[in-house]
């Protein structure tokens, strides 16, 4: 059986991620899970500089989910690199880096610095973050906007840029085309879906940032419909995410259309979820006499 | 090392109205500290989150067996307060940081639980050795839940909200009306009571130990949902946010801008 993926030209032993932001650098699950069994790990958005963040609250759980404001809260790319890469390099799992900047600048500096780095297989770049009032979401949601970043950090970028894709938009699969056509080695999808929550007994905002990016089960089907649409309008590879809560929810990613998957929000639920995912594919494969893991991208009839 | 693992309800009781005293058996007990908590998942699969509960007790015998006394504020709350001897629940543990036993060795110490913010305090006053320890515990009226097993710990001072018992007002009214004095103080209980004891420390010029409560998601430090201003660079992001569920929740009280 060969679960091996492969994704822009970099190969990974399966298609099981971390959603970045979820999952640190991996320091904290590293303690729930072998990170040696994961196709990669998507670290937390990384910035040129410090970025403290949001005030709190910064999370709530809603219906099925949870909303999230932090607000890409990191130590800045210069720590990250003494102190995450090192870290994430001990293990036998591809490391991918998720960018994030206030300016095109901001980012291009930071794909530099991690351009001389070979541990880093691939960067993924956040302009989706729907929590942050400059950047991140302003380049994704408007085509022209997407266009211009990716095609300006394709300049600096070493490694192949995944680009990760916010559903706050009216059409997806204008957003994956704009991608793919300013050189995205492949996209990720999706990011989290702007929500709300307000307490009736205060009458206030639940969330400090009164808005928040919703993720967890209850956004699956948006995300397999956006990962399917987006999957068949261009022929770059899609890593799929949303709510992704077992290896059923993998293969139905898989089977839209997503070469590789990312579990986020569940990881705080079930912290052994990512390795529980891995050979709960295997045991798909088995049990439907699947040899490679390939032949299930895009299957659904 | 932490885990996500199945414990069973030994027994529970409501002890005050919403107030409830849980008892459940698990290894985790064997390891937990005072001022460390456990988060517990509700069954209900809307509710994805663990809820974190603070450690009030430990039996670390033949059969370990941590205690939890919580207030019901919600739906996951609500269901925990439904189980019964024998049920079998998810729980995360051991989290966060704990109180530092030592600080209080040869010295007169405060112990101060306002509200919900007494149970953890309980573990504590028993953890507690070589020193003098006077326990300072805050109610909205005369439901003095876990008076009485305090009391075996050391002298008890009570203040309540509605003057139903003991000083009425705040713990440190109780303080000023029985003219307490301590070089360290240790306590959990709601943001406004941390704040005042946090300028109290600070004007007597004492060490204070607070235990913060704040939204979690993960509880074990990936999210970054759960942070504290900080007066020093913090150890993750170095921006001065350190993370409640595993820099905390015990912080020094000069430490934290809250």
């Amino acid at each position: 059986m060969n679960t091996q993926v492969n994704i822009a030209g970099v190969t990974f032993k399966n298609p099981v991620m971390t959603a970045s932001g979820t999952f640190g650098s991996g320091m904290e699950y590293g303690e729930f899970v072998d990170l040696n069994k994961l196709g990669a790990v998507v670290t937390k958005g990384v910035s040129n500089v410090p970025w403290p963040g949001n005030p709190t609250p910064r999370v709530a759980e809603v219906y099925g989910g949870m909303l999230n404001a932090i607000g890409l809260q990191n130590p800045g790319i210069d720590v990250f690199m003494k102190r995450d890469i090192p870290f994430l390099k001990q293990y036998d799992t591809r490391i991918i880096v998720n960018v994030c900047g206030k300016s095109v600048r901001d980012y291009a500096e930071v794909v530099e610095k991690l351009s001389d780095e070979p541990a880093v297989a691939m960067l993924e770049i956040n302009v989706s973050c729907p929590n942050v009032k400059e950047g991140a979401i302003a380049f994704g949601q408007k085509a022209e906007a997407l266009y211009g970043i990716t095609s300006e950090l394709k300049k600096y970028a070493k490694q192949p840029v995944i680009m990760k894709l916010s559903p706050n938009v009216t059409d997806i699969k204008e957003m994956a085309r704009a991608a793919e056509a300013a050189g995205a080695d492949a996209i990720s999808l999706i990011n989290t879906l702007t929500g709300m929550k307000i307490d009736i007994n205060k009458r206030s905002f639940v969330l400090a940032n009164r808005t928040g990016g919703m993720s967890g089960p209850a956004i699956k089907p948006i995300a397999v419909r956006m990962v399917y649409e987006a999957s068949h309008e261009v022929k770059i590879p899609v890593i799929g995410m949303g709510g992704i809560a077992n290896a059923e929810d993998a293969i139905e990613f898989i089977l839209a259309g997503a070469s590789a998957v990312s579990i986020g929000a569940m990881n705080f639920v079930n912290p052994y979820v990512t390795e529980e995912v891995v050979s709960g594919i295997e045991a798909y494969m088995e049990k439907y006499g699947v040899e490679n893991i390939a032949d299930l991208v895009g299957a659904v009839l | 090392m932490k885990q996500k693992t199945k414990a069973t309800v030994i027994s529970q009781r409501e002890i005050a109205e919403n107030i409830f005293d849980m008892w459940i058996e698990t290894g985790f007990a064997l390891q937990s500290g005072a001022g460390q908590f456990i988060g517990v998942y509700p069954k209900d699969k809307s509710r994805l989150l663990p809820r974190p509960i603070s450690i009030c007790q430990t039996e670390k015998g033949t059969r370990p067996a941590l205690r939890i006394v919580y207030r019901t504020v919600g739906g996951g709350t609500e269901e925990f307060s439904t189980y019964k001897e024998g049920d079998s629940i998810d729980i995360l543990g051991n989290l966060g940081n704990g109180f530092p036993l030592e600080a209080a060795k040869g010295k007169r110490v405060f112990i101060i639980g306002g509200g919900i913010g007494v149970p953890p305090m309980l573990e504590l006053s028993e953890q507690l050795r070589e020193c003098e320890k006077q326990i300072i515990l805050g109610y909205r009226d005369c439901a003095l839940f876990l008076k009485e097993e305090f009391e075996r710990n050391g002298m008890v001072y009570i203040a309540t909200e509605d003057g139903s018992a003991g000083t009425r007002g705040n713990v440190l009214d109780a303080i000023k009306a029985n003219g307490l004095s301590a070089d360290v103080i240790y306590a959990c209980g709601p943001m406004p009571m941390l704040r005042a004891i946090k300028m109290y420390a600070e004007e007597k010029g004492i060490d204070a130990y607070i235990s913060l409560e704040e939204h979690m998601a993960c509880g074990v430090g990936a999210c970054l949902g759960c942070v504290v201003k900080t007066a020093n660079v913090d150890r993750h992001s170095h921006v001065n946010n350190a993370r409640i569920c595993t820099d905390g929740p015990v912080f020094e009280a000069k430490e934290v801008d809250i």
